[in-house]
C-alpha cells in the first residue's frame, strides 16, 4: 500500500515538472514572438527619429539604421517654421494650427451629437428608431470618395466652401454615424428602468441626459474622442478636396513639403515634419489609451 | 403619510385597454382600491401585470379606458405630476450619485428647499436604517441595502400612491423574506396605499389586503387573500395560488337529498365515494362530471383533525415527502397526482395502503371545460 503510494507521488512529481517545463517553454516562445513584433513595428519610428536628427551629409553617407554622430535639431526647426509648401516657406506651423482649429470643435461637436443620438436610440425608442439606427450605421460604411461631389455642392450652396468651418462640417457629418454607434451601444446596456425612475422623479429629457447618463459615460467619451480625433487629424482626402491655400490641414501641408522640394531631397526635414504631424494623435493615445481599452471592453454599468 | 384628501378610491382603473400594435396586452381592466389598501397584482410572466403598473405610473400610454388617482383623471398627466413614487426591480439607482443624492434627486428636480431636503432625507434614512450609507455609491452597497435606498427614494416623495414593480425578485431567498416583512411593517406604520406587482404568490398572500390575479391581460379574480385562497374563481387561480397548489381531481357529482355524493375513479383499484354536506345547484337528478378542488391541507391522515367528519378512504401511497413541519403524501385519484398534507410524525412508507381523511367543507367545484367555479 505504502509502496504504491510512494510510487504515485513520484509519478506526480515528474508530471508536475514536465508541465512546468512546458509552461516555461511556452512563455519563452510567446515573449520572443512579441518582442520580435514590437521591434518590427518600432523600426519605422526609429528610422524616422534617427534620420530627423542627422545632417543631410550624414544621411547621404551613413546607413539608414546607424545612430547620428552628432544630434542636430535644425531640421525640426525648419520643418516647423521655414520649410516650403510650394511657394510659401512658413513650415508646418500655420497648418498645424489649422488642424487644431479644425479638429477640436469637430471632435467636440460630433461627440456631443453622437451622445444625444445614442441616448435617444437606446433609451427613448420611437417608431422607426431601429431603421434610423441602421441607416446611420450604413453611413459608416460609405467610402469617402462617394461623398466628395455631393459634399462639394453642399458646401458651395452653404457658401462655406474652402473654409475651415466647411471642412469641420464635413467631418462632423461623416463622424456622427460612428459616434452614434458608440454611444448607442454603450447606453443600450443601461437598464431602461433608470429613465423610468428619473421620469417619476420629475426629470425631463435633457435633465436625465446631463444628470444621469453623461456622468456614467467617460469611458465611451474617451473612446469616441480618440476615434474621432485620429480620423479628423489624420484625414487627407477631405482636407485636400475641401480646403484652399491658407485653410489646409497639416496632412495636406506635410504632403506638400515632401513633394514640393526642388533639388536635394531633405529627408531629415521630411521625417521631422512627419513626426510633428503625428505627435498630437500619439499624445492622445498615451494620455487616454488605458481608457480606450476599458471603454471598448466594458460598457455595462452595474448598480 | 396618508393622503391629505380623503378620496373614496385612491386609485381606480376603469375599462383599461392596452395594446402594442395588434397585440392586446391588457383587456378591459377594472380595479379600485381605498386609501391604505395594499393591492398586489400577481400572475405568471407575460400576464400584463407590469404593463398595468406602468400605465398607472404613466410610463406607458393606455389605448383605452381611464385611470384615476385620488379621484383625479390621469389622462395626459405625466408621471411626475401623478403624485406617485415607484420602486423598480433593478432598483434603478442613479449609478454616479451617492445614496443621499439618489434619495434627494426628485426633490432637487422639483425645487424643494435644501433644508427641507436634508430634513426629509434624515427622516427617511433613519426609518430605513441607512443613515450610515448616505455617502456611498450604489455600487458599494449590497442587494438588500440597494433595495432600502430604492424604497427611501420613494418614501421621501410622500406620495398618494406607492408603486412596487417586483421589488424583491433580485434578492436571495433569505433576504427576500426579511424585506417582505419590512415592507409589510412599513405599510402598517405608514398606512400608505400601495400597488405591488409580483409573480410570487406567497408574497401576494402575505402582503396584500387585496389581490388581483391576472392571466393573458385579463383579471381572473380580485378579492381578499382569504377569498382568493379559499374560493378561487376558476381553476387557473386555484392552481396558481398556494404551495403546493390545489389538487384538481376529476369527479362525478350526484345529488342525494340535501347532500352531494362525490365519486372519484381510480385507475388501479375501485373508486372512492365521499359525501359533501352541501347541495350543489343544477344537478337535477342525474350525475355531472366536474373537477373537485381540494387544498393539500384539506386531506390529512386518519388520525388528523379531518378524521372526525368520517370522510375517510383508503388510498395507495405513491410518494412521501417529509418537509419538517409537515409530511406531504402523494397518491393517485382520478388519474391525477393528489398531495395530502399530513402530520410530520406520520408513519407511512411509499407503496403502503393508508387512510386519507378528506375535509370537504372548503372544497371547490369547477366546470371541467371552462374551468369556472360552480360552488
Amino acid at each position: 500500500m505504502t509502496d504504491l503510494h510512494m510510487n504515485d507521488t513520484h509519478m506526480d512529481d515528474r508530471a508536475n515538472r514536465n508541465r512546468l517545463m512546458k509552461r516555461i517553454a511556452l512563455r519563452f516562445g510567446l515573449y520572443t514572438l512579441l518582442i520580435l513584433f514590437a521591434l518590427y513595428y518600432l523600426m519605422p519610428l526609429f528610422v524616422m527619429v534617427v534620420t530627423s536628427l542627422k545632417s543631410l551629409d550624414e544621411i547621404r553617407t551613413g546607413s539608414l539604421l546607424s545612430l547620428p554622430r552628432e544630434i542636430d535639431f535644425s531640421s525640426w526647426g525648419k520643418a516647423w517654421s521655414s520649410a516650403c509648401t510650394g511657394i510659401q516657406c512658413e513650415g508646418l506651423r500655420p497648418y498645424f494650427w489649422n488642424s487644431v482649429l479644425l479638429s477640436i470643435p469637430a471632435v467636440a461637436i460630433s461627440t456631443l451629437l453622437g451622445a444625444i443620438n445614442g441616448y435617444v436610440l437606446a433609451q427613448w425608442r420611437f417608431k422607426g428608431s431601429n431603421i434610423l439606427f441602421a441607416l446611420m450605421l450604413f453611413g459608416c460604411f460609405i467610402p469617402f470618395q462617394v461623398v466628395l461631389l455631393p459634399m462639394a455642392l453642399t458646401l458651395g450652396a452653404l457658401k462655406i466652401a474652402g473654409s475651415i468651418p466647411g471642412l469641420m462640417l464635413v467631418h462632423i457629418v461623416y463622424g456622427i454615424g460612428f459616434t452614434t454607434l458608440f454611444f448607442r451601444n454603450f447606453y443600450v446596456t443601461i437598464p431602461t428602468e433608470l429613465v423610468k425612475a428619473a421620469k417619476v422623479d420629475g426629470a425631463g429629457f435633457f435633465r436625465i441626459f446631463f444628470a444621469i447618463f453623461l456622468p456614467v459615460s467617460p469611458p465611451i467619451i474617451v473612446v469616441t474622442i480618440i476615434w474621432q480625433f485620429t480620423q479628423i487629424w489624420n484625414d487627407f482626402l477631405f482636407g485636400v478636396s475641401f480646403s484652399q491655400a491658407g485653410t489646409q490641414p497639416i496632412t495636406v501641408a506635410l504632403n506638400n513639403i515632401v513633394n514640393a522640394t526642388t533639388g536635394v531631397k531633405e529627408y531629415n526635414v521630411d521625417m521631422a515634419a512627419a513626426i510633428i504631424a503625428a505627435l498630437p494623435t500619439l499624445l492622445v493615445y498615451v494620455v487616454a489609451g488605458k481608457y480606450f481599452i476599458r471603454g471598448l471592453t466594458a460598457g455595462s454599468v452595474k448598480g | 403619510m396618508t393622503s391629505p384628501q380623503k378620496a373614496e378610491h385612491i386609485l381606480s382603473v376603469e375599462n383599461l385597454d392596452k395594446s402594442f400594435g395588434a397585440v392586446k396586452i391588457l383587456k378591459d381592466i377594472n380595479v379600485a382600491i381605498e386609501p391604505g389598501d395594499f393591492l398586489v397584482l400577481v400572475g405568471p410572466s407575460g400576464c400584463g401585470k407590469s404593463t398595468l403598473l406602468n400605465c398607472i405610473a404613466g410610463l406607458e400610454k393606455s389605448t383605452g379606458g381611464e385611470i384615476k388617482i385620488g379621484g383625479r383623471s390621469m389622462n395626459g398627466v405625466s408621471p411626475k405630476d401623478r403624485d406617485i413614487a415607484m420602486v423598480f426591480q433593478s432598483y434603478a439607482l442613479y449609478p454616479t450619485m451617492t445614496v443621499g443624492k439618489n434619495i434627494t434627486f426628485g426633490m432637487k428636480v422639483r425645487g424643494v428647499p435644501e433644508a427641507e431636503q436634508q430634513r426629509k432625507l434624515n427622516e427617511v434614512a433613519k426609518l430605513l436604517q441607512i443613515d450610515h450609507l448616505l455617502d456611498r455609491k450604489p455600487s458599494q452597497l449590497s442587494g438588500g441595502q440597494r433595495q432600502r435606498v430604492a424604497m427611501g427614494r420613494a418614501l421621501v416623495r410622500d406620495p398618494q400612491l406607492f408603486l412596487f414593480d417586483e421589488p424583491l425578485s433580485n434578492l436571495d431567498a433569505k433576504l427576500r423574506v426579511e424585506m417582505r416583512t419590512e415592507i409589510k411593517r412599513l405599510h402598517q406604520t405608514l398606512g400608505a396605499s400601495i400597488v405591488y406587482v409580483t409573480h410570487d404568490q406567497i408574497e401576494a398572500m402575505t402582503l396584500a389586503t387585496k389581490i388581483v390575479v391576472m392571466k393573458d391581460g385579463i383579471i381572473q379574480q380580485a378579492g381578499t387573500p382569504n377569498e382568493i385562497y379559499n374560493q378561487p374563481a376558476n381553476m387557473f387561480v386555484a392552481d396558481f395560488m398556494g404551495s403546493p397548489s390545489m389538487n384538481l381531481i376529476p369527479a362525478q357529482l350526484e345529488a342525494v337529498d340535501e347532500k352531494t355524493k362525490i365519486s372519484i375513479n381510480r385507475t388501479d383499484m375501485a373508486g372512492i365515494e365521499l359525501m359533501m354536506d352541501r347541495k350543489i345547484e343544477g344537478l337535477a337528478g342525474g350525475s355531472k362530471s366536474v373537477i373537485l378542488g381540494l387544498r393539500p391541507e384539506n386531506i390529512s391522515d386518519a388520525s388528523g383533525q379531518n378524521a372526525k367528519d368520517g370522510q375517510v378512504a383508503e388510498c395507495r401511497v405513491d410518494v412521501v415527502e417529509p418537509a419538517g413541519s409537515d409530511t406531504f403524501v402523494v397518491t393517485n385519484l382520478g388519474g391525477k397526482q393528489v398531495t395530502a398534507r399530513m402530520n410530520a410524525d406520520v408513519q407511512i412508507m411509499a407503496g403502503d395502503m393508508a387512510n386519507f381523511a378528506f375535509d370537504l367543507s372548503k372544497a371547490s367545484i369547477f366546470e371541467p371545460e371552462s374551468g369556472a367555479r360552480i360552488a
